[in-house]
């Protein structure tokens, strides 16, 4: 038998949720440790567990605390959450064309000149990266990526816009990030798709999921006009991949 | 079907239910009531099923005509004057609108929401089990934004049963339960004690996505900046300026900023409920204590028809007139986009 994993810590989400952290930092391997809890506790379900909601370095899982209480979650929590990893099955792989700069990346200019390089650089720095959706949060659809390139960290702006355009492509510290809805960000506008990776009325609801894998590739404005039309018709226009 | 048409309502109203779970992992906000109990209890007075969607009335007032037939409603939750006509409707009870007739709501006197609940339930299309509105993601149904006059609700026609009065416990004037957790680590006992021992008021500028309090500056031990992870209603969340928000129905589903500590389940309606500038403090309880209360407050929600009590029993609720009596909440000239209502001293 392989050798179990260190212990999550366990901490209270106030009464009706728990915080299982593997990290304080953002970690591939926490990451990884965070969708294998998930997946099992999804396949073997715990009576009382209401909801789970995985995140970079914790799942926060919510429960009944009418059906369980803190201590006797906590001891199923464990043993499942200190397994060794499940050897890695195939992620799915979407590409995401992105319309880079103009008025669809604003900010892609400013970070070409605070890295000392050219615009195109940094779509080429963008676009060969291997992201991981780590987690989704903070607005449907707004999926956070691992994976950036280190020669693009760069701390957020100093103050926040309130107002980013639906489908943004951005990067944030060292986190890069597909937005679906309008929302305030303090992160880096590099450009936008047209891929919505959350649309009420299509099957699927939401598009990615924590553990796929994500490409971009560059696209003109006119051509995102098209695809933005066919996303808008309901079409999913990312492309996905099997590895 | 009747037709219940709203003639008038102020901002920070809209259709609200339990909420809607099971999404939180793809970004979707929960929504739903600020204060359960009183969303449950005014559904219990009309036959509804307890988290059934209702029509959530921020503190200004509110006016409701009966359209093609008479319609029951009752109301629950902030206290304010309400008439038919002129005929006072007491708090806490049914009543049917006759064919034409308009229900007036005054101002919340004492807390933010009131709860309209309308026999057989807001007629709307769910989305992942609910009607909730939630503005940002223009999701909740038949009206997926904050209610305006014109709105109006294809309902059941009354059903001609007795009316009633629901018999609630009065709500506890005590601290505000906290467990701390999940980061109280990021403070150090000098901030937690300060946390737990200072004067609050919510501020002014809260809305259902948050309610930032004023009070001492409460400093992090490393910074402001931690890595996102999940929230829960009630998540108590410090960022850098050091001024807590506690999160409420809106919130976004994960958050950057450390959380010293987390509302019990059984408190969150009753922070709901709390005004801006009213001083209230935090108390800090065990886990075994909170989940004893969350067990307590889910209980006390599914055995709200036993205190449903025949309305003629009692003329008018004792308890609203001598609120009324409590002289000094005006409002305030507040933002059109917060809803908050200033008690004045």
């Amino acid at each position: 038998m392989a050798a179990t994993l260190p212990p999550p810590r366990l901490l209270p989400s106030g009464d009706s949720a728990v915080t299982v952290e593997f990290s304080r930092t953002i970690d591939d391997a926490a990451n990884e440790r965070v969708l294998a809890l998930d997946k099992a506790l999804a396949a073997n379900p715990i009576d009382g567990i209401t909801e789970t909601v995985p995140t970079y370095r914790s799942l926060l899982v919510h429960y009944d605390p009418g059906k369980i209480g803190f201590d006797a979650l906590g001891e199923k929590l464990v043993p499942t959450a200190i397994q060794p990893l499940p050897p890695a099955t195939k992620a799915r792989r979407w590409r995401i064309p992105v319309a880079y700069g103009g008025e669809h990346g604003i900010d892609l200019e400013d970070v070409a000149k605070a890295l000392n390089t050219t615009p195109d650089d940094i779509i080429a720095r963008h676009t060969g990266g291997d992201y991981r959706v780590a987690m989704i949060g903070f607005t449907p659809g707004w999926s956070y990526l691992s994976g950036l390139d280190k020669s693009l960290q760069m701390s957020r702006r100093q103050s926040p816009r309130l107002f980013t355009p639906s489908g943004t492509i951005s990067i944030g510290g060292i986190q890069a990030g597909i937005q679906c809805l309008a929302a305030p960000s303090g992160w880096h506008l590099l450009g936008r798709t047209p891929v919505r990776t959350y649309q009420l009325h299509r099957n699927p609801t939401f598009l990615t999921e924590p553990g796929d894998r994500v490409t971009f590739f560059a696209i003109d404005h006119k051509t995102f006009e098209e695809l933005d039309r066919a996303a808008e018709a309901g079409e999913i226009i990312a492309e996905q991949v099997t590895a | 079907m009747s037709r219940l048409v709203i003639a008038s309502i102020g901002p920070a109203s809209s259709v609200q239910d339990g909420g809607r779970f099971g999404a939180q992992r793809y970004g979707l906000t929960v929504s739903g009531a600020m204060d359960r109990l009183s969303l449950a209890a005014a559904n219990t007075l009309v036959g509804n099923e307890p988290f059934a969607a209702v029509i959530e009335i921020g503190p200004f007032g509110a006016t409701f005509t009966a359209k093609d037939g008479a319609v029951r409603v009752a109301i629950a939750g902030a206290p304010r004057n309400a008439d038919i006509a002129g005929k006072p409707v007491a708090m806490d009870n049914s009543v049917t609108l006759k064919d034409g007739e308009t229900l007036t709501l005054g101002f919340a006197r004492g807390g933010a929401f009131t709860y309209l609940a309308i026999e057989g339930g807001i007629k709307g299309e769910q989305v992942f089990g609910s009607l909730a509105v939630n503005a940002r993601a223009g999701l909740g149904s038949p009206y997926p934004r904050p209610l305006q006059a014109g709105d109006e609700f294809t309902v059941d026609a009354a059903s001609g049963a007795p009316e009633l009065r629901i018999e609630l416990l009065k709500p506890s004037t005590g601290p505000i339960r906290v467990l701390l957790g999940p980061q109280d680590d990021e403070f150090d006992d000098a901030n937690k004690a300060l946390f737990l021992d200072s004067e609050w008021k919510i501020s002014a500028t809260s809305d259902r996505m948050g309610y930032r309090l004023e009070g001492p500056a409460i400093k992090h031990l490393h910074g402001h900046n931690i890595v996102s992870d999940g929230t829960v209603n009630g998540s108590i969340q410090v960022p850098g300026n050091g001024a807590p928000i506690a999160l409420m129905m809106d919130r976004g589903t994960s958050g950057g900023y450390p959380k010293i500590a987390t509302v019990i389940t059984a408190d969150v309606g009753r922070l709901a409920q709390t005004t801006a500038g009213t001083a209230f403090r935090f108390e800090a309880v065990t886990m075994a204590a909170a989940q004893d209360e969350a067990r307590k407050f889910a209980q006390a929600i599914k055995n709200l028809p036993d205190r449903l009590r025949s309305s003629d029993t009692v003329e008018l609720n004792i308890e609203a007139l001598s609120d009324a009596n409590v002289a000094g909440y005006a409002v305030s000239a507040v933002d059109a986009g917060t809803w908050q209502v200033t008690a004045e001293p």
